[in-house]
C-alpha cells in the first residue's frame, strides 16, 4: 500500500437527483501517469476535484497520500499540485510576480523564492517571458506557466485537468513532453482529458469514464486486448518465400493473419511477435522488406467498446 | 474530527496582494479623484459661509463638515453619498472576478481555507477605504486650519475622529453588501447593478417611502405612533443610520433622534450642547446597528461562498 498514492474508493457524487460521478475506484501508483479519458460531463473534473477537497464528497472515500483531503484539505493540497482546466492568473501581474504569490500562499521560505521560480520559469520554457504581464500570455504559455507553479511546488502529485484542452498540434506535443519530464522528476501525475489519441502517448494506464463510471481501466495495450480481441497487430511486407501465409499463421500467439495482395500480411497477435515473424519469413527462404507494429488506439478501443455496450443494450431488450 | 489548520493561514499574503491590486488600480483613482473634487466643492462652499457667519460658537470647526451652501450639499451629505459608492466600487467584483479569470481554483487548491481567501479580500479592500478616507480626512481638516485660522479643540477634534470611524463602519456595511452580491452572481455587472440599485433604494427612496408604509399598516394609529414606526422601518436602511449617527456627533445640540416629547424638554436650555458621551449614547442604537449589518451581510456571504462550487 506504501506504493499507492492516491486512491478512490467507490467515491460518489450527487447534486440533488443527478449522479455525477457514481461510485469510482481506483489506485495510482507512485510514479506513474495515470490518465482520465472520457467526454466532456463525465464526471472527471468532479472527481479531481473531490481529490483536492475542493469539493465535497456525497458518498465513498478518498485517499491522496494516505490522507482524506476532506478533513485534511492543507497537508494535501500542500503536496499536489493542480492545473486547473482552461487555467487563469492575474493579468495585470507578471508571471514571476503571480508565481510569487502562489509561493507565498504555500509558505516557501523567502529566500527560496526567487530561485525555484526561476528554475521552474526555466523548465517551463517561459525563462525569457517571466517578466511579461500574463495579459500578453498566450494561452499555450499560460498552460505553462501553470505547469511552472507546479514545478515550483515541488508537488510528489501532480492533478492536470484537459492540459491541452485547446492548444495547437505545436504547443501541445510541448506540454505533453513537459509532462513527461515532470515523470522524469518522480513525480505521480494524474490527468483528464477528452482528446483519446492526444494522451494516449503519455500514460502508463488510463481509466476511461463514460457517465460517472469508469467504463474500462488498465494500460492501453491490456486495453487493446481486452476490447479489440487481439492486442497487437504485426505488419510484414515480404516477398518469395515458400507457403508464407500458412507458416505465419501457425506460429504460436497468431490469432489471424489476413493477406492484402500477395506480399502484404497483417497478424492479429496476442503479444508483439514482431522478431518471430522475421525469423519466419527468412526461413521461408523469403524477403524482408517492412515489418511493423500497429498498437491499439484509445479512439478504437473507446467507440468499439460503446459500441460493444450499446449492442448489448439492445440484445437485452429485444430478448425482454 | 475537525478540520486541520486555521482558517487564517494565508490571510495575511491575501490581503497584502489585494491590498496592492487596489491602491494601484485604474478604478481606485478615480474614485479618490471623485472624492477629493467633490470634497473640496463641499469644503469651499461651507467655508464661504462660516466665514461669513462667525459667532462665539464653540463648535466652530464642526461646521466645517455639515455647512452647506446652495447649491452645493455639506461635506457629511457628500460623504454619505460616496462612501457606498466607493465601497461597491471595490467589492462588486471581488469573487466573482476570481471566477471570471479562472484564478479562484488555482488560488483554492494552495494550502489555504476560503475563509482566508473571502476575509482577505473584505479586510483588504476595508483597510483600501480606510486610508482614502483618512487621507481626505486629514486634508479637510488641514484645509479647515488654513483657511479658518481657528484650530478645533479637544472635543470637537473627538467628535470629528468618532465621525471618521463611523464612516469607516458605514463603508464596511455597503463593502459587505457589494461582497455578497459578487458571490451570488457569477456575472461582474449583475453585482454591480443589483449593489447600486438597493444602494439608491436604500438612500433615496426608502426614507421617504418608510413613513407611507408605516402610515398603511396602522393606518387608525395614533399620529405619535406612526411617526416612530414610520421612523422605526426608516432605519432599516443603513443610509438613515448613518445620517442620524452623524447628527448625533456633529451637531452636538442634538439630544433625541426620534421625536421630541414635551417632558424631554422639561429643564433643558434650548440649543445647549450635549457632551460628547451623551451624544455617543444617544447615537449608539444606530452604530451597533451599522456593525450589525455588516455581520450579518458578511456571514451572508461566507456561508454561500463556503457551499459555493469552485469550478468555472
Amino acid at each position: 500500500m506504501e506504493d499507492v498514492v492516491i486512491s478512490a474508493e467507490n467515491l460518489t457524487k450527487r447534486y440533488g437527483s443527478a449522479t455525477v460521478v457514481d461510485g469510482v475506484s481506483f489506485d495510482i501508483r507512485r510514479g506513474e501517469i495515470f490518465g482520465l479519458l472520457g467526454p466532456n460531463g463525465a464526471g472527471k473534473t468532479t472527481t479531481i476535484l473531490m481529490l483536492l477537497g475542493l469539493s465535497e464528497i456525497t458518498g465513498g472515500k478518498a485517499r491522496v497520500l494516505g490522507r482524506d483531503p476532506a478533513r485534511e484539505p492543507l497537508t494535501v493540497k500542500r503536496q499536489v499540485g493542480y492545473l486547473p482546466d482552461n487555467v487563469g492568473f492575474y493579468d495585470n501581474l507578471t508571471g514571476i510576480d503571480n508565481l510569487h504569490y502562489t509561493a507565498r500562499l504555500i509558505g516557501i521560505p523567502h529566500e527560496q523564492r526567487a530561485r525555484r521560480i526561476a528554475e521552474a520559469l526555466e523548465r517551463a520554457g517561459l525563462a525569457d517571458a517571466g517578466r511579461k504581464k500574463v495579459g500578453a500570455y498566450s494561452h499555450g504559455m499560460r498552460q505553462r506557466l501553470g505547469l511552472a507553479e507546479i514545478v515550483m511546488k515541488e508537488a510528489g502529485v501532480a492533478i492536470l485537468d484537459e492540459p491541452t484542452n485547446g492548444l495547437d498540434p505545436q504547443a501541445s506535443v510541448e506540454l505533453l513532453a513537459l509532462i513527461r519530464a515532470l515523470k522524469e522528476g518522480g513525480v505521480t501525475v494524474m490527468l483528464s482529458s477528452h482528446l483519446l489519441d492526444r494522451v494516449q502517448s503519455v500514460c502508463d494506464r488510463v481509466a476511461l469514464f463514460n457517465a460517472g463510471r469508469i467504463a474500462l481501466m488498465g494500460s492501453v495495450a491490456a486495453l487493446g486486448r481486452q476490447v479489440l480481441g487481439g492486442g497487437f497487430a504485426v505488419e510484414v511486407e515480404a516477398t518469395g518465400g515458400v507457403d508464407l501465409h500458412r507458416r505465419l499463421a501457425s506460429l504460436p500467439g497468431v490469432q489471424k493473419v489476413t493477406a492484402q495482395g500477395d506480399r502484404f500480411y497483417r497478424l492479429l497477435c496476442d503479444r508483439d511477435l514482431r522478431s518471430e515473424a522475421a525469423a519466419e519469413v527468412l526461413a521461408a527462404g523469403g524477403a524482408l522488406l517492412r515489418l511493423g507494429l500497429d498498437s491499439p488506439s484509445l479512439e478504437q478501443i473507446y467507440t468499439r467498446y460503446f459500441e460493444d455496450a450499446a449492442r448489448q443494450a439492445e440484445e437485452v431488450r429485444h430478448a425482454a | 474530527m475537525p478540520r486541520e489548520g486555521t482558517p487564517w493561514q494565508g490571510l495575511g499574503i491575501v490581503w497584502l496582494k489585494e491590498m496592492a491590486d487596489h491602491l494601484s488600480s485604474a478604478r481606485m483613482r478615480v474614485l479618490e479623484w471623485l472624492v477629493v473634487l467633490t470634497a473640496l466643492a463641499a469644503l469651499y462652499g461651507a467655508i464661504q459661509s462660516v466665514r461669513a457667519t462667525t459667532a462665539e460658537d464653540p463648535f466652530l470647526f464642526l461646521k466645517l463638515f455639515t455647512t452647506a451652501q446652495e447649491p452645493l450639499p455639506s461635506f457629511v451629505a457628500f460623504l454619505g453619498f460616496l462612501v457606498p459608492l466607493m465601497a461597491i466600487g471595490l467589492g462588486f467584483d471581488a469573487v466573482n472576478g476570481e471566477h471570471n479569470r479562472r484564478t479562484l481554483s488555482r488560488i483554492l487548491s494552495q494550502p489555504i481555507y476560503r475563509d482566508a481567501l473571502l476575509f482577505g479580500k473584505f479586510l483588504a479592500a476595508l483597510a483600501t477605504l480606510a486610508i482614502s478616507l483618512v487621507t481626505l480626512w486629514l486634508l479637510v481638516i488641514g484645509i479647515g486650519l488654513f483657511l479658518l485660522g481657528v484650530p478645533p479643540g479637544a472635543e470637537e477634534t473627538l467628535r470629528i475622529v468618532a465621525f471618521l470611524g463611523v464612516t469607516v463602519v458605514y463603508a464596511a456595511v455597503w463593502l459587505a453588501f457589494a461582497m455578497l452580491a459578487s458571490i451570488l452572481f457569477r456575472s461582474a455587472a449583475t453585482a454591480a447593478l443589483v449593489a447600486l440599485g438597493l444602494w439608491l433604494f436604500m438612500t433615496a427612496i426608502w426614507p421617504a417611502l418608510a413613513p407611507a408604509a408605516a402610515q398603511a399598516v396602522m393606518p387608525s394609529g395614533e399620529p405619535a405612533g406612526v411617526l416612530v414606526a414610520g421612523q422605526m422601518l426608516a432605519r432599516l436602511s443603513p443610509a438613515t443610520l448613518y445620517g442620524e449617527t452623524v447628527l448625533a456627533i456633529l451637531h452636538p445640540a442634538t439630544r433625541t433622534l426620534g421625536p421630541v416629547y414635551l417632558s424631554q424638554l422639561q429643564g433643558a436650555v434650548m440649543g445647549a450642547p450635549l457632551p460628547l458621551g451623551d451624544s455617543l449614547l444617544l447615537a449608539w442604537p444606530q452604530i451597533v446597528g451599522l456593525i450589525a449589518a455588516t455581520i450579518l451581510l458578511f456571514a451572508a456571504g461566507y456561508v454561500v461562498f463556503q457551499r459555493q462550487e469552485v469550478r468555472a
